[in-house]
């Protein structure tokens, strides 16, 4: 079998799946994505409600159950062991606005480094009002 | 001996067995679900007294309606096509229109009223809900859930009452101030009048009671004999709005 221009078509071919995985090498050679979420945490509190891990996965899972609770079950403080969660001295509500953003009390360099990162545009920001008189 | 259709089968099943077992340990958080122990206020049956003749001493008092609005973030828009309330005055022959004749003492005629969800024993506006975003609860307040109202309107439809408003608007440049230790709305959802549930379960009675320097607004247990409501609607002379309707109003108007 002969090809015509064998070598012409060779150079092309592979010309052309250069460029069109030109991504991959790109993101390979470079190891890290540029962007980054980058997460400011408080420096005055030391623990949150659940461990750190759990917290990167499932905040949208313990929020809804937040939410199932207070809403709709009348049940409004932290409990662990048979005990309200305290800090500070004040009881722990399971709320956003007054337990989460009290720690974290800047939503930019907190919630929205991730949420943007990934293109992920919860709703509760309608509703709770962010630290600081919050408008959005 | 296996052949490889069953290996395949097995190692698949196997790995889908191990992988939904973490996801569900991972899902199990350290904190307890429904056996918290119960804080806050509790009653078997929440009602209100209003005392129309305490409101009468002063027409000019809105210290109630001001308390309210300004705590739960309800906004004040300038067309009251898109008005929102949760507890607003009309005229005694508006809110009465059964029970008005045309020979009540002349100041009850004029009289406004201070009006606000019943928090019906037989709520209608619940049984419409599709979604059941709004629902008696079992001490008797009907609640409304945000984030599940669809926005439909039934509810509003159903309330004999006018107590229901919707958010033709988004409510949040409407807003002077906000209180943060409760949510704003969006548009496109019904609020009310929830008898301050949040304050209650925090131990605080609600901020209409709280703010009223009259004591004209009696709250409490309808369920316990000794209650201060109970006690006041055994001495005094009380009526409902539209009783015959068999919504069973649970606020009552002592006049
Ligand atoms: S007053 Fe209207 S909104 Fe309130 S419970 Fe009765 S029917 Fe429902
Ligand atoms: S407007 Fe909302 S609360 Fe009212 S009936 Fe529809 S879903 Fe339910």
């Amino acid at each position: 079998m002969k090809l015509y221009d064998g070598w012409k078509i060779t150079i092309g071919l592979i010309i052309f799946t250069g460029f069109f995985t030109l991504p991959i090498w790109l993101n390979l050679t470079s190891a890290e994505s540029k962007v980054k979420p980058k997460l400011v945490y408080p420096e005055d509190a030391k623990e949150c409600v659940e461990a750190k891990d759990y917290m990167n996965h499932f905040h949208m899972d313990l929020l809804n159950r937040w939410r199932d609770s207070v809403v709709r079950m009348n049940v409004r403080y932290v409990v662990r062991n048979g005990n309200i969660l305290t800090h500070n001295g004040n009881k722990l509500e399971m709320s956003l606005t007054l337990t989460c953003l009290k720690c974290h009390s800047n939503k930019k360099n907190f919630c929205d480094q991730c949420h943007n990162y990934l293109d992920v545009k919860p709703y509760c920001w309608d509703c709770h009002i962010e630290p600081k008189g919050g408008s959005r | 001996m296996i052949d490889r259709r069953n290996f395949i089968k097995i190692v698949s099943f196997g790995g889908g067995i191990a992988l939904a077992t973490k996801f569900t340990s991972d899902l199990i958080s350290q904190s307890e679900r429904n056996d918290e122990p119960s804080s806050g206020l509790k009653a078997k049956r929440w009602a209100m007294a209003i005392d129309l003749e305490k409101c009468e001493q002063s027409p000019n008092c809105n210290k109630c309606i001001v308390a309210c609005h300004s705590y739960h973030n309800v906004p004040q828009f300038d067309n009251p096509k898109d008005e929102i309330k949760w507890i607003w005055k009309d005229y005694f022959h508006n809110a009465f229109v059964t029970q008005e004749n045309p020979y009540l003492p002349k100041g009850m005629k004029h009289q406004l009223v201070l009006l606000l969800c019943n928090h019906c024993d037989n709520p209608p506006c619940t049984n419409v809900c599709p979604t059941k975003a709004t629902w008696k609860r079992e001490d008797g307040i009907v609640m409304m859930d945000w984030h599940r109202c669809i926005g439909c309107r039934y509810c509003v439809a159903a309330c004999p009452y006018g107590s229901r408003s919707f958010n033709w608007r988004d409510p949040r440049p409407f807003l002077k101030e906000f209180n943060p230790q409760f949510p704003t709305r969006t548009r496109g959802v019904v609020e009310k009048c929830t008898f301050c549930a949040e304050r209650l379960s925090r131990s605080q009675m609600p901020a209409c009671v709280e703010a009223c320097p009259s004591n004209a607004l009696i709250f409490g247990d309808l369920d316990d004999p000794s209650s201060e409501v109970r006690k006041v609607l055994a001495n005094r002379f009380s009526i409902r709005r539209k009783p015959e309707l068999g919504t069973s109003p649970e606020v009552y108007y002592l006049v």
